[in-house]
């Protein structure tokens, strides 16, 4: 009878692959969004495995802050390149433009509030009713109760109260005109299932997930990448330190971890015996207790 | 490293009354297996601190959305993720409140084991029967009741004794296979992950330890043969320019290359040419794997259909019974059609009959009175536009369930067990 069990990264797979056919059987224009994380990059991973031997039937759909790690934006060119599918882009910075947002100012200052309405438009503009998503109900305490399917309305926000159940692996992706889903094929998935499952596959991922020398600077309780985009407060003092990134965001906000974890082994090993959550190093999480879900509610990711 | 590569996954729901220190005990769970980092942790003790308590209040561990926060209340499915060096574990939290019958079915459809909680003082309640009937309704295989608070009746064994028989009378009505009993104060951490000092007399394992150990191998069917088709593959490129593969789940049974098969509904026969994977083509492949089939023969196959062994084929009929648990706050409406969703299939449906309500507490029938309402169980008889290709829930979960869908406003108005 033993023969006949699955180890777990291997029922998370299938589980996976299934959900990712069921959006391509569900819908008429759903799209893989694409941040050029770990999570994104697996989820473009299981969704190559789902319709092989034919290509990803869905478009990456990346929305883009402008303020990007540029080894992020190389690594999703080369990844589209060589998967042959279509590339769409919502730019911030052009939401800015057109006058659609405003940038915040302060020195904490980040797009990623911002990101919302870019994605939204994006969606309306193209028309995808379903943007696939590579978050995790393990991430953030908002995120536990969140569907495989989730149901947004017509602009777009998630109402947690009235999402639709859910039950065996039946998904309900009916909608009225209008109305689009967020679907998280990983969502059962843990950050060690991701970095496991990497590791396993031997899946390419951006360099800036292992250790590397880089200039940074201490801020809100961790080490933000120097770039373009950031201003120096005077008491701010860049330094070289060997980082890696546990997520990748907003260069401005996303916070690197002091790590000797060079290779894939290592950082597995990291994360076994972390104590921080990886969101911990986000500053968009820390605002207060309850941001993710607010930012949920208008329609983030 | 490589032992976490070798782990099986298990998925648990949990149940228990108000109060009777479900979030604690996810919470000790949790926190005792190191699987709390030092940042949430954090956040709970100081909110423990606003709220003006001495000590850390672990259920807050599990609280999820603000809305419930301010409620003080939890009100839906969360799902929880903790591993041990032996298993990783995926837990459906489920509130006991109003709309309980509706979360727990959801969480339990897709649990292999049940943690049902009792206060030891209190004894086997009406709330428990519910929990249990509802784990039973959905075939969980193994069933842990975990007698709580023990040490509010000063860890004694005549206490546990007493709520295990009280426990065993009742579950012989019960269609679980398999029932434990473990005697925890999930407060104060006795058996939980670690064995208690102060209950000598229980020679058994620890919860976490039960949950790290039970035999889940033979939970899938691997008897019957069921692949519910998702959708055609078909890469027009030059490499695999001739290639139709169908893709799918497996919902039962295991395939093999040669494999005498038939499409269903339409009753052709082939075999199985190849079973294809990124990976490489299977010697063979089992539920729940998902792979892509391809036939010897060039036959129409397309969503919806089912490609099974030609010896051991499901029922087909348009006529289909079930246990309904109605999820809905209307209720529903004479005459009313809906969309029934069974496997990867799809067809319109009309209620015929309300056979009788089952009164969730105790079993009974109640004959008398049909209406429906949110989190009622009933057995029903629908009719569908096509046949349904279906095998009695209790043979098989992936085929044997339902979900109805309101075809006027989309939701997901009902789920049924299929008798
Ligand atoms: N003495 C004692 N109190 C407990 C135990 N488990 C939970 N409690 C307390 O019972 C109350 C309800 O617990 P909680 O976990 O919130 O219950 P839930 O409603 O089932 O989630 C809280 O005040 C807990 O501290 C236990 O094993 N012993």
């Amino acid at each position: 009878m033993q023969k006949y069990t699955l180890k777990h990264l291997q029922e998370l797979e299938s589980e996976s692959i299934y959900v990712l056919r069921e959006v391509f059987a569900q819908f008429e224009n759903p799209a893989i969004l694409f941040s050029g994380g770990k999570d994104s990059i697996v989820l473009t991973h299981l969704a190559r495995k789902a319709f092989y031997p034919a290509k990803i039937p869905f478009p990456l759909f990346h929305v883009d802050t402008g303020h990007n790690f540029p080894e992020t934006i190389n690594f999703r060119d080369s990844l589209v390149d060589k998967l042959g599918v279509k590339l769409i882009v919502g730019s911030v910075q052009k939401s800015i433009d057109d006058g659609r947002v405003k940038e915040e100012r302060g020195i904490n200052a980040s797009r990623n509030q911002l990101q919302t309405t870019t994605l939204l438009d994006t969606i309306e503009e193209h028309q995808i009713d379903c943007a696939m998503g590579g978050a995790r109900r393990d991430e953030e305490k908002a995120r536990a109760k969140e569907r495989f399917f989730s149901h947004r309305d017509d602009f777009g926000q998630w109402d947690p109260k009235n999402q639709r159940p859910e039950l065996w692996n039946l998904f309900n992706g009916r909608k009225v005109m209008g109305e689009h889903f967020r679907v998280f094929p990983i969502s059962n998935w843990t950050e060690m299932d991701v970095w496991q499952y990497i590791l396993a596959e031997k899946i390419d991922i951006p360099g800036l997930y292992i250790a590397h020398e880089r200039e940074v600077v201490w801020r809100n309780d961790t080490w933000i990448p120097v770039s373009d985009y950031i201003n120096l407060r005077d008491d701010e003092e860049v330094v070289k330190k060997k980082v890696r990134f546990r997520t990748l965001g907003d260069i401005t906000i996303t916070g690197g971890v002091e790590s000797e974890a060079d290779t894939l082994e290592k950082i597995v090993e990291e994360v076994a015996a972390a104590r921080q959550t990886e969101r911990g190093n986000r500053a968009d999480d820390k605002r207060s207790e309850t941001s993710m879900e607010d930012r949920k509610k208008e329609g983030y990711f | 490293m490589s032992s976490y590569l070798d782990m099986e996954l298990l998925r648990f729901t949990t149940a228990g009354s108000v109060d009777d220190g479900k979030s604690t005990l996810i919470g000790r769970l949790l926190f005792d297996s190191k699987s709390i980092f030092e940042d949430q942790m954090d956040q709970v003790k100081k909110t423990s601190q606003k709220r003006g308590l001495d000590h850390t209040e672990l259920a807050l561990l599990t609280d999820g959305l603000r809305d419930e926060r301010e409620q003080g209340i939890t009100i839906d499915v969360a799902y929880r993720y903790f591993a041990t060096p032996k298993r990783k574990f995926i837990i459906a939290d489920t509130p006991g409140h109003i709309q309980y019958t509706r979360n727990m079915v959801t969480g339990a459809s897709t649990a292999n084991l049940a943690v049902i909680l009792v206060d030891a003082r209190n004894g086997v309640m009406e709330q428990t029967c519910r929990h249990s009937i509802i784990a039973s309704l959905l075939q969980i295989p193994h069933v842990v009741v975990c007698v709580n608070k023990m040490d509010l009746v000063d860890y004694s064994e005549e206490a546990f004794d007493k709520v295990v028989e009280e426990y065993e009378a009742f579950a012989a009505k019960l269609d679980v296979k398999d029932i434990r009993f473990v005697p925890i104060s999930a407060l104060h951490g006795d058996n939980v992950v670690n064995r208690s000092k102060n209950m000598d007399w229980y020679e058994g394992p620890t919860l976490l330890n039960t949950l790290e150990t039970i035999h889940i191998g033979s939970d899938e069917n691997h008897i019957d043969c069921r692949f519910p088709v998702q959708t055609v593959i078909r890469p027009h490129s030059d490499e695999f320019h001739d290639y139709r593969g169908y893709a799918g789940r497996i919902a039962g049974g295991v395939y093999k290359p040669g494999d005498e098969v038939t499409v269903l509904p339409s009753g052709f026969q082939s075999k199985i040419k190849e079973i294809t994977t990124f990976d490489g083509a299977l010697e063979e492949a089992f539920a729940p794997m998902s792979v892509t089939l391809t036939l010897e023969d060039d036959i129409d196959v397309s969503r919806g259909d089912m490609i099974v062994r030609t010896n051991n084929q499901p029922d087909m009929e348009q006529d289909v019974e079930f246990m309904m648990c109605w999820l809905h706050n209307e209720p529903p409406r004479p005459r009313a059609k809906y969309i029934v969703r069974q496997t990867t299939n799809e067809a319109r449906a009309m209620i015929k009959d309300i056979q009788y309500k089952m009164d969730i507490n105790t079993l009974h029938r109640i004959e008398d009175d049909k209406s429906i309402e949110m989190n009622d169980i009933a057995r029903v008889k629908i009719r569908t536009t096509k046949p349904l290709l279906t095998d009695p829930y209790r043979r098989n979960r992936h085929t044997g369930s339902l979900i109805l869908i309101d075809e006027a406003t989309n939701d997901t108005v009902a789920a049924g067990m299929i008798i």
